[in-house]
């Protein structure tokens, strides 16, 4: 880009941004924080915007965002009918993600964008492609003097074995173009290359064999460049786990601790010579591994477009990097930019941090059958949250908490370690509790070191909070401790939950009263934490947004408090979670929203980077910091609010609310005694049976003989699960006896405090949910949804359809009539969802929530009715007239199809069960319901098949389910396979379809050959029962459907709806039409 | 570990900030200055400008990569930018005692009491930033135990006098010969001259190197108010007269102007810091540079024949001169670096180049 063309970019009429997709391992909430901002820099600038985007919990895809969303999926088919309809003149494709990134690679190769003369602004395609093919990217970096690891491109295992030879073991494995290091891997010996690269080619026609740096430093710099040649560091960030642990994997600090001013600046020039000579426009990572004994260094990747860690380093350091980075897509330079925290200086400077923040993965490995738990270079976890403190011990523990893992802290957890060394040389998610083992055991720091890699400093660090429990622990009482070793654990982060256990034994009071008093010993002692701003510049300008965060390494408040009843608090979602993501960002942002239009002070807190929520300008004061009730009734009694919001965060706030409403925190919408009546099941069945409300038969049970006794009552199928879920950790249904025993074992495992609930399942039943907002008991708006496959499938993973559109007028009647009748008994003003079961007319409640759902963003979009606006409003003591819209005169349909990330979970099974396994979800928009089916099918990566779909269709019920479907595939003339029962029972019903042998059959033709050869590109395999055992040979084949990266269907229902759609929508005849055009 | 003995900082305002020494145990006063790099403090430390001061990192955590071993290189150590800290102090608020660096050989605070220097943490740095922001760089004291002493403005010593060489010193034996003229001078300085084939001649600031034979000369960076400095603005008057090619740095700068015949003035509280942006009026490149200084030049008073080199984008200070004709500039910022971005080197090869120039 020169010159005249950045007067060019700035005569841009429309622009096209490609948005992620659903959220998923190795690509998720960030990239909803990074396309908003971009939005907002094209709304800015009078440019119309476009935005492709099927994730429809999004903030990005909501009303006021982009000018024209349409809820498609980011495919080049589909982006190019966009760009056919729209003429875009521009188009943003750093924003998105690697899914956009490849769509914007694939369109520029095919001409398409040449065709429609659309520009691609920022970064050009070829200097992407130059990153993107790491033998181009090496050979470009040899140009300019700067080291690359060793690495031979392989395209065949040949080739492969030939570069091993050279290089030598150990290696690392990479594929090409993938999602955060999928298909990546270290191999020390032949037999470990040869499995690994096997399952990278079928990723990627082409291969990385690298030289292995494991145990050097991990550090990453933030480079944006402008067209004009201005090129700056925004962030450097060092990992604390060594490199070997992908970066998405380690807990990050920023700015980085153990370098040298001279490290420091040396990577820093280097990456903007990179930055430089590779051309980037926008913003641009690269990550170093360094030498721990040396100054020597080598790039290890770059990436040419916003990423995970560009969105942890704009919340770092309140550098809007996404911002920015559209702007100079359009043609800016930094210093036509104003730095938007101080108003007043230049956005073209380094931001000078005076705290330091800690990231923390948050992974979800628990929820997976199988899974291997060890952490390395392939990216597992779903979350991460960001701690910032004045002190690494302050920020770490703050970040263990956030986590929301029932962890403390560092230290004060109880954690079971098998085998500390073992532990600490192969890493899994929970090392950080084998070092605080580690240094319980006497474990010195050099020791820990040797095993870890870690740089000692880290460890140092973490051996002061070690230490201080120590001597915390010599004493019986919060009152004996010396105010100087009270304020210093307060400094190191130490929750006053985590001192009360270390020094109050005073055993007849529960672990809330305890923590209780420490804090009242603390105030009394004038023992307060602080607040202080992130101003970008460590103070030198004042700030003029409320960007900010508590601390106790410090004596005095950058805010004034007006104490004028005016600000309302809302509670974030934290870390984003499997059952717990961006849908509860969007409540909370449209919270935000609401309360500022109102008048009100809005006030956010959450801790959690990949979000919008946490964007300084989402709300008048952010806090970026946790939602314990500690930290919250902090909060409180600076803000001394009008009243706080627990409703639109999920349940952690949910859960906060009777303990806040303890201390007379002020809690709007439906009260703390109503949440607890819903929470409670004891409360909430004898409310049912009161109201005459069917439940399935429950019991809360303690002991094995009683379970027993119950389940001959109710007989097999049961559903065993612990109080207090959110997406059902530890829930499951069992067949027979002997799953119930193993299940639970784990079921006690996650919550000893809570007895296990075991209720009875009902097969065959539909489930429905309804979405609804009420005030003082009334309903103003309501949604009801079903779901398309049977009861049994968590209703986070299932595939949602809004309205209802095979339901019984009879079954909607019912529905309403439990739900008004519950809504009026607690007396709820705000957002809640109920979930039935619904069999013949017969319905019964399983799940009552009296806070915004997962659905609220869905139904909301589809309905064109921000049922959180309305729900905001009645909080803030709004009358509201009755929604006057039905969702039956809606003439098109709505669809969610849940997104799952098995590929990045080595070995887990991906089946569909009570426990939630989806990372995300897409909600497409149709003419009718099959055409809404396809669109949400192919916006979570189906496609029609063109070589073969292989049938095996498991337990009788769904045999005969996809009777029909698959005589339909082969009247379409699919090629269809079938395992041997499947096509037994399909020639019985008069359809022959080859044979495939079970893959522990040694008999051709076998599914496995299939699979491998990619003859088969849909496998539709129905597990046998709703548990699932060892690796048998539908575990096999579903694994294997994975990791060849074959569409996987695993449930019939959704099975045949999906076939029916294909066959019945040609995907040449699907509308592409956006939000507003329905 | 020895036990801890508090101590306090006292500015002159009356505002008490309680610490923990972890350096030198003696009361000392100077000016209190905060800096917001977040790396280099081994090179700060030893920065010969902040003599006089207290010394006021942003960035909370101080001392985690401890301090390295002091080698020696063509007569210039390696990783000091001089032989000794020069600050009278350093305020922190948490210190690494212990440190963790391939190249380290002692502890911050280890250093620190073996240059008699004190040191303080546990103070809420920002909030004193803020104080020092609002109110203007403040004298301060750190006091141990009762022991009372008197504050001390250190902009009304000649501290360059204090800092300069006292002898004629020659390093290097490059194609260029150079005069060093040392108002306290940063060894990195040195290292970017003699890397670009230059023999050096450093000389004290008030040395009269009017008659010296040599291509070029060096105004180095250092401590204090310019206005000090009269003998060396009268050598360098005379050396203005002249074709020689003159480049200055920091202190440098302002003695240029003040050569040149323009003012200089003292900064509110001074831009000390690694992020400071920087533009050449009238182009679109805009620098990131290390700075250190307390005093400016006001442009309104530069004299026709010269003109801004560089403007500070934050606020619109004069960040560098140039002579319109002859080849004089120099600039306020630290192309030096060390601590800090080194993304304005390029100006000692213009230097450089200035001195190839003339000799055609």
């Amino acid at each position: 880009m020169n010159i005249n063309d950045t007067k060019y970019m700035k005569q841009l009429s429309k622009v096209l941004l490609l948005g992620s997709g659903a959220l998923k391992i190795g690509e998720a909430g960030e990239f909803d924080y990074s396309g908003s901002q971009a939005l907002k820099a094209l709304r800015e600038e009078g440019v119309e915007s476009v935005l492709i985007n099927p994730n429809i919990a999004t903030v990005q895809t909501s009303e006021g965002v982009a000018d024209k969303i349409y809820y498609l999926p980011v495919t080049p088919e589909f982006v190019e009918k966009v760009i056919a309809k729209e003429r875009p003149d521009g188009i943003l494709l750093s924003f998105g993600g690697q899914t956009a990134l490849n769509c914007g690679v694939a369109l520029y190769k095919s001409g398409v964008l040449d065709r429609y003369g659309v520009r691609v602004l920022g970064t050009s395609v070829q200097a992407i492609i130059d990153t993107e093919d790491r033998e181009i990217f090496a050979r470009k970096l040899d140009e300019i003097g700067v080291k690359t690891a060793r690495s031979i491109a392989a395209s065949s295992m040949e080739e492969a074995l030939a570069a091993v030879d050279e290089i030598g073991f150990p290696v690392i494995i990479r594929a090409a173009y993938t999602l955060g290091g999928l298909g990546s891997g270290f191999c020390s010996d032949r037999e470990e290359l040869e499995r690994l690269a096997a399952s990278a080619f079928s990723y990627s026609p082409q291969i990385l064999v690298e030289e292995s740096l494991k145990g050097w430093k991990e550090v990453e710099y933030e480079v944006v460049r402008d067209g004009y040649d201005n090129c700056i560091t925004v962030c450097n960030m060092e990992n604390f786990d060594p490199l070997g642990i992908h970066t998405g994997e380690s807990i990050v600090v920023a700015p980085s601790q153990t370098l040298s001013n001279s490290e420091y600046h040396k990577l820093r020039a280097i990456a903007i010579r990179i930055v430089r000579h590779i051309g980037i426009i926008g913003e641009c990572n690269v990550q170093y591994a360094l030498d721990p004994d040396s100054e020597d260094y080598r790039v290890i990747e770059v990436n040419a477009r916003l990423s995970r860690s560009s969105a942890l380093a704009s919340k770092a350091t309140g550098y809007p990097l996404a911002f920015v980075a559209a702007k100079l897509g359009m043609g800016y330079g930094l210093h036509e930019i104003k730095n938007s925290v101080t108003k007043v200086t230049t956005a073209c400077f380094e931001p000078a941090l005076d705290y330091v923040v800690c990231k923390i993965p948050r992974w979800d490995l628990n929820k997976f059958e199988g899974v291997s738990k060890m952490i390395g270079s392939s990216m597992k976890s779903v979350g991460e949250i960001m701690a910032i403190g004045r002190s690494f011990e302050e920020a770490i523990q703050k970040g263990v908490r956030m986590i929301g893992q029932g962890m403390h802290g560092f230290v004060g957890n109880t954690v079971k370690v098998e085998d500390i060394d073992e532990e600490l040389a192969h890493p899994t998610d929970s090392r950080l509790f084998a070092i605080a083992k580690a240094f319980d055991e006497g474990y010195s720091v050099d020791r820990i070191h040797n095993l870890t890699k870690i740089d000692l400093w880290f460890l140092q660090r973490l051996e002061n909070i070690h230490l201080l429990k120590e001597e915390l622990r010599q004493f019986r009482s919060e009152t004996s401790i010396p105010k100087e070793l009270l304020l210093k654990a307060k400094q190191y982060g130490f929750s006053d939950f985590q001192v009360a256990r270390f020094t109050v034994d005073d055993i007849s009071l529960s672990a809330h009263e305890r923590m209780l008093r420490v804090r009242a010993y603390r105030k009394s002692l004038g023992i307060l934490p602080c607040v202080k701003q992130i101003d970008t510049l460590a103070g030198e300008y004042p700030a003029q947004t409320n960007y900010l965060y508590v601390t106790y390494n410090g004596t005095k408040n950058d805010v004034e408090y007006e104490h004028d009843g005016r600000s309302v608090v809302v509670l974030g979602s934290g870390a984003y979670r499997i059952g717990s993501s961006v849908e509860f960002d969007w409540c909370g942002v449209s919270a935000l929203n609401t309360i500022r239009r109102m008048g009100f002070r809005s006030v956010m807190i959450n801790y959690n980077p990949e979000t919008v929520s946490t964007d300084y300008d989402a709300c008048d004061r952010l806090y970026f910091d946790e939602l314990s009730f500690e930290r919250v009734m902090d909060i409180m009694e600076l803000e001394e609010p009008r009243g706080v919001i627990v409703s639109t965060g999920g349940q952690i706030p949910n859960n906060l609310a009777m303990r806040l409403h303890g201390q007379r925190v002020p809690i709007l919408g439906t009260s703390p005694e109503s949440i607890d009546r819903a929470e409670d099941r004891q409360k909430f069945s004898s409310m049912c049976d009161g109201l005459g409300i069917d439940q399935p038969r429950w019991s809360e049970l303690t002991s094995m003989d009683d379970i027993c006794r119950f389940v001959d009552k109710v007989g097999f199928p049961v559903l065993i699960r612990p109080s207090y879920v959110l997406s059902g950790a530890a829930m499951n249904v069992v067949s027979n006896k002997e799953e119930l025993t193993h299940f639970l074992e784990l079921a006690v495992e996650v919550s000893k405090d809570h007895p296990v609930v075991v209720s009875e399942f009902v097969e065959q039943a539909k489930e429905v949910e309804i979405d609804a907002v009420a005030q003082e008991g009334e309903i103003k708006a309501y949604a009801i949804s079903e779901h398309v496959e049977f009861a049994g499938v968590h209703s986070g993973d299932a595939t949602i359809v809004f309205p209802a559109q095979k339901l019984y007028v009879e079954t909607i009647r019912r529905i309403k009539r439990i739900a008004r009748s519950v809504a009026r008994e607690l007396n709820i003003s705000g957002p809640f969802n109920m979930q039935f079961l619904a069999k013949d007319n017969d319905i019964k409640v399983i799940e009552c929530n009296l806070r915004a759902s997962r659905s609220f963003p869905f139904v909301s979009k589809v309905l064109k009715y921000n049922f959180i606006d309305m729900a905001t409003r009645i909080m803030l003591g709004e009358e509201v007239a009755p929604l006057a819209k039905s969702f039956f005169d809606l003439d098109y349909v709505g669809v969610k199809a849940s997104q799952f990330s098995f590929a990045r979970l080595l070995k887990a099974d991906p089946v569909l069960g009570v426990d939630m396994a989806s990372t995300g979800e897409v909600g497409c928009l149709g003419e009718n319901y099959y055409e809404a089916i396809l669109k949400s099918m192919f916006s979570v990566g189906h496609h029609v098949p063109r070589k073969g779909v292989l049938v095996s269709s498991g337990p009788a019920r769904s045999k005969v389910e996809l009777l029909n479907s698959t005589r339909m595939l082969i009247e379409k003339g699919y090629a269809v396979y079938a395992t041997e029962g499947t096509a037994k029972f399909l020639g019985e019903n008069g359809i022959e379809v080859p044979v495939l042998y079970w893959p522990d059959e040694q008999r051709e033709p076998n599914v496995m050959d299939y699979l491998r050869h990619g003859k088969v590109d849909l496998v539709i395999n129905i597990p046998k029962n709703h548990t699932r055992r060892e690796l048998d040979n539908g575990y096999t084949i579903r694994r294997a459907a994975v990791d060849y990266n074959i569409p996987l269907i695993t449930n019939s229902r959704l099975a045949s709806a999906y076939i029916y759609a294909f066959c019945r929508v040609a995907p040449a005849d699907i509308a592409v039409k956006s939000w507003d055009e329905y | 570990m020895h036990k801890k003995r508090k101590a306090r900082l006292v500015l002159e305002d009356g505002t008490i900030y309680e610490g923990t020494s972890f350096g030198y145990e003696k009361s000392v006063s100077g000016e209190v200055v905060f800096y917001t790099a977040m790396t280099g403090y081994p090179e700060s430390l030893t920065d010969p400008s902040y003599a006089g001061q207290i010394l006021v990192p942003t960035y909370p955590m101080i001392g985690n990569y401890g301090v390295p071993v002091d080698d020696v290189k063509d007569g210039i150590s390696k990783f000091f930018e001089s032989d000794k800290i020069h600050c009278k102090a350093l305020v922190i608020s948490d210190y690494s005692s212990r440190f963790s660096h391939w190249n380290s050989q002692k502890s911050l605070g280890d250093w620190l009491k073996e240059q008699q220097i004190p040191g303080l943490f546990g103070i809420d740095t920002r909030a004193l930033t803020q104080k020092l922001r609002d109110n203007g760089a403040m004298l301060g004291k750190i006091l141990f135990d009762d022991e009372e002493i008197s504050f001390y403005d250190p902009n009304r010593d000649n501290l360059v006098a204090q800092v300069s060489t006292r002898k004629i010193m020659e390093y290097g034996n490059g194609r260029h010969k150079v005069i060093l003229l040392d108002c306290g001078v940063k060894n990195n300085i040195l290292r970017c001259l003699l890397q670009r084939d230059v023999s050096v001649k450093r000389v004290p600031w008030d040395y009269d190197f009017t008659q010296e034979d040599c291509d070029g000369i060096f105004l180095s960076n250092g401590p204090g108010d310019p206005a000090m400095c009269e003998e060396a603005i009268v050598h360098i008057r005379k050396a203005l007269q002249g074709d020689i090619p003159i480049m200055g740095i920091c202190l440098g700068n302002q003695l240029m102007a003040r050569a040149a015949g323009a003012e200089t003035y003292k900064l509110k509280y001074g831009h000390r810091s690694h992020n400071q942006p920087v533009m050449r009026p009238g182009s679109s490149r805009c620098h990131i540079t290390s700075q250190n200084h307390g005093f400016a030049i006001d442009e309104r008073t530069l004299p026709a024949e010269w003109e801004p080199l560089f403007v500070n984008v934050n606020d619109g200070t004069n960040e560098g001169i140039r002579h319109r004709t002859k080849p004089f500039f120099s600039a306020q910022f630290h192309p030096e670096a060390s601590s800090g971005p080194v993304d304005t080197e390029f100006l000692f090869d213009d230097f450089v180049q200035a001195m190839t120039a003339v000799k055609k």
